[in-house]
């Protein structure tokens, strides 16, 4: 077989453009060792240097005890985060009141901090259809399908535009979905539209069994952007403080009508999801790599730089989060009771006659049909 | 000896394989790790990184890719992760697929399948459940295929790939594992556009498919009658005599599936019932389905699935009228 490669050197003439002349670079603030030049650390407050390992805090404890759950089947089918604690973090801390954020599932205190509640979220997880109501009270929405809801995204910040709103929407999602056709039309009609949109990429190297490198021969997710007239940058998603610094001036760009493609750099250091083994396809040697730049670590050892250590108490924190965490899953718990005419609901504003019937139907199934209910296992709660 | 659904897809997918050099198989994380169901497993093991591809997340790529191989000479095999996925990809098979052959006149075709599994019942997340086998099914020139099991679900396949039109390949995900039956080592075909009689009965035809064939043969055996069971397995072009001559015979006739009620397939069914055997209805025919709702999300998903127990009802009421 013959393969035509693009990697084979060879002697051209005319003035072709590669991606060889475009090297990448990689902002980053507080380096893997936790080096970090003061001048560069973003002008915060103490606490807000605080909150945001709190959030990191929050993010892991989540992600850990989802699984746990999801183990003792109490849960769904769920994606750890683990690892992507800055990457998540920092973007939504830069994010404003009014600002909307499109997700795909890991990015949860960043819907946290745009005040989505933490029981809503162990809902959606659940399979409960209200939870989806909840969140986009709150301008988040996460969407299953893989890019789907990048066109979507795009058209939001169109419609901010006309309405003259000041704010800006982002969509989260995975580097998988830069290779969904919904990405290229969104990220090129935003560009066209001046929409204020981030598409905020968390490159965590893996979509389930395929790594970077097979999922685009683009060296990077930021250069595609200028192939699209929009701006486009990556940053050390380890680095909240880059990740931060760097989402505030693509909030600031957009605002001015300039659309961006965000790549925060992570790694996903669990599996896709509890249904997956990553031990099936990836070495143990890359994970270990990756956990040496855990960002929790990173930020723990710039705080103490700073003498802000001091002022943290890590195992009250991680015990109070613990606690909000239990609570949420008691609220969860005890979240209903429901009814099947909330399967009917929503479907159209206003219920139509067939609808209406096939409802009375199922109810009047549901009470005349002997065992009907034994097959209808209700699992897990909601 | 007794195989599932999932091992009779590979036995397919490596017999051909080994048979044609022209068949390749790919989609999103096929080979590394041989799909998340593992319908693929071991392939790229004896076949290679050519011939077994990973591809990236690209559902319009990936079945507007088989089409340009199909149309080069090579005989592809797509997965499409969830059939939730499809959509994207949807427009590729209707616009190019199916079409490639009339476009032509002949001169080109697309020799291609799209395998895709579909259904509720697994407890995943929003598009991982829908049956949409009857929109697809309405487009011209593609052929649906839905097997129920592992002994047709193998002799389909093979057929799919050796078919010199496209197919879509529809697995039932939910009983992927949980039907078992032998699967001979031979190289069969089970052709496309036949129904197969499950069940043979004089008092009412039962029509079904996929993953409601199991509950629908549950829910015969609750009843006294004595019901033919026909499972459709094609869906498009549906085998349209297996169906009127049962019906002719038995006089009454229930359609079990999966899909929403409204411009579901049993709606094609009964529209062929009223236009060959009307005459020799005895009850006006019933069709069981989901309702006209997106699948309910996982805490409540078997809310939507018809059960035995509502397809036994609907069949007594047939039998009753
Ligand atoms: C359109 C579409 N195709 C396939 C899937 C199945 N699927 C779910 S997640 C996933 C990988 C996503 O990878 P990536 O976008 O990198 O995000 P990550 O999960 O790594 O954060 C796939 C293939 C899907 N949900 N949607």
């Amino acid at each position: 077989m013959v393969t035509n490669t693009s990697q084979e050197a060879i002697d051209l003439d005319a003035p072709w453009i590669s991606q060889e002349d475009l090297p990448v670079e990689k902002y980053q603030i507080v380096d893997e060792d936790g080096g970090y030049d003061p001048d560069d650390v973003p002008d915060l407050e103490e606490t807000e240097f605080l909150d945001l390992y709190r959030w990191m805090l929050v993010e892991k404890r989540y992600a850990e005890r989802m699984i746990k759950l999801q183990r003792r089947g109490q849960m769904g089918t769920v994606g750890s985060s683990r690892g992507h604690e800055a990457s998540i973090v920092g973007s939504g801390y830069a994010l404003q009141d009014g600002d909307w954020l499109l997700g795909m599932g890991r990015e949860t205190s960043a819907m946290l901090q745009r005040g989505v509640s933490l029981r809503d979220i162990i809902l959606f997880w659940r399979g409960v259809e209200d939870a989806q109501r909840f969140l986009t009270e709150q301008n988040c929405m996460i969407g299953i399908s893989v890019g789907g809801y990048l066109p979507m995204t795009t058209g939001v910040g169109w419609g901010m535009n006309l309405t003259d709103t000041d704010a800006v929407v982002t969509a989260h999602f995975g580097d998988g979905a830069t290779s969904t056709g919904a990405f290229h039309e969104a990220v090129n009609f935003a560009g066209v539209l001046d929409a204020p949109a981030i598409f905020y990429c968390q490159n965590n190297q893996w979509a389930i069994s395929t790594p970077f490198e097979k999922q685009t021969n683009a060296n990077s997710i930021a250069q595609r952007g200028l192939g699209y007239g929009v701006h486009g940058i990556r940053v050390d998603g380890n680095d909240v403080l880059a990740v931060y610094d760097a989402m505030r001036e693509a909030r600031e760009l957009a605002r001015a009508g300039h659309p961006v493609l965000f790549e925060a750099l992570t790694y996903r250091t669990e599996g896709h999801s509890t249904s997956d083994d990553p031990t099936e396809y990836r070495g143990r040697e890359e994970v270990e790599e990756w956990l040496e730049r855990d960002p929790i670590e990173r930020y723990e050892s710039f705080l103490k730089s700073e003498g802000l250590w001091d002022a943290v108490d890590k195992e009250a924190l991680v015990a109070e989060v613990d606690e909000e965490f239990s609570a949420a899953v008691e609220a969860a718990d005890a979240y209903g009771p429901r009814d099947v005419d909330e399967l009917f609901e929503y479907v159209y504003e206003d219920l139509p006659p067939i609808l209406r019937g096939q409802l009375d139907e199922m109810e009047g199934d549901l009470e005349d049909l002997d065992d009907l209910e034994a097959y209808i296992e209700r699992r897990p709660k909601g | 000896m007794a195989e599932t659904i999932i091992n009779a897809i590979n036995m397919a997918l490596r017999e051909e394989m080994e048979r044609d050099d022209g068949v390749v198989v790919f989609g999103e994380d096929v080979a590394e790790t041989g799909g998340v169901f593992r319908a693929t497993e071991g392939l790229k093991e004896q076949f290679g990184g050519d011939r077994v591809v990973d591809t990236p997340l690209s559902e319009i790529a990936i079945a507007g890719g088989a089409v340009g191989l199909a149309v080069f000479g090579l005989r592809p095999v797509a997965e499409i992760q969830f059939s939730g996925f499809l959509p994207p990809a949807f427009d590729q098979l209707v616009t190019h697929a199916s079409r490639i052959r009339w476009r032509t006149r002949g001169q080109w075709s697309a020799p291609m399948v799209v395998r895709t599994p579909y259904g509720a019942g697994i407890r995943a997340l929003e598009h991982h459940s829908e049956s949409l086998e009857g929109a697809y099914a309405h487009v011209p020139g593609l052929q649906v295929v839905i097997p129920s099991t592992p002994y047709d679900t193998k002799g389909l396949l093979k057929s799919a790939i050796r078919s010199p039109d496209p197919v879509l390949f529809m697995e039932p995900k939910h009983i992927y594992r949980s039907v078992r039956e032998d699967v001979p080592d031979d190289d069969y075909e089970v052709p496309i556009g036949e129904a197969a009689v499950r069940r043979e009965g004089e008092d009412v035809t039962v029509i079904s498919w996929g993953a409601m064939m199991q509950k629908t043969l549950e829910a015969v055996d609750r009843i006294d009658a004595d019901a033919e069971v026909i499972d459709l397995r094609t869906i498009s072009p549906m085998d349209r005599e297996t169906v009127v001559e049962s019906v002719k015979k038995t006089g009454r006739c229930v359609v079990v599936h999966e899909a929403p009620y409204s411009g579901g397939w049993a709606s094609e069914i009964i529209a062929t019932i009223n236009d060959e055997v009307l005459m020799y209805l005895e009850a006006p025919v019933e069709r069981i389905t989901g309702y006209d709702i997106p699948v309910p999300l996982l805490s409540m998903e078997d809310y939507y699935i018809p059960h035995p127990p509502r397809i036994a009802a609907g069949i007594e009421d047939v039998l009753d009228y």
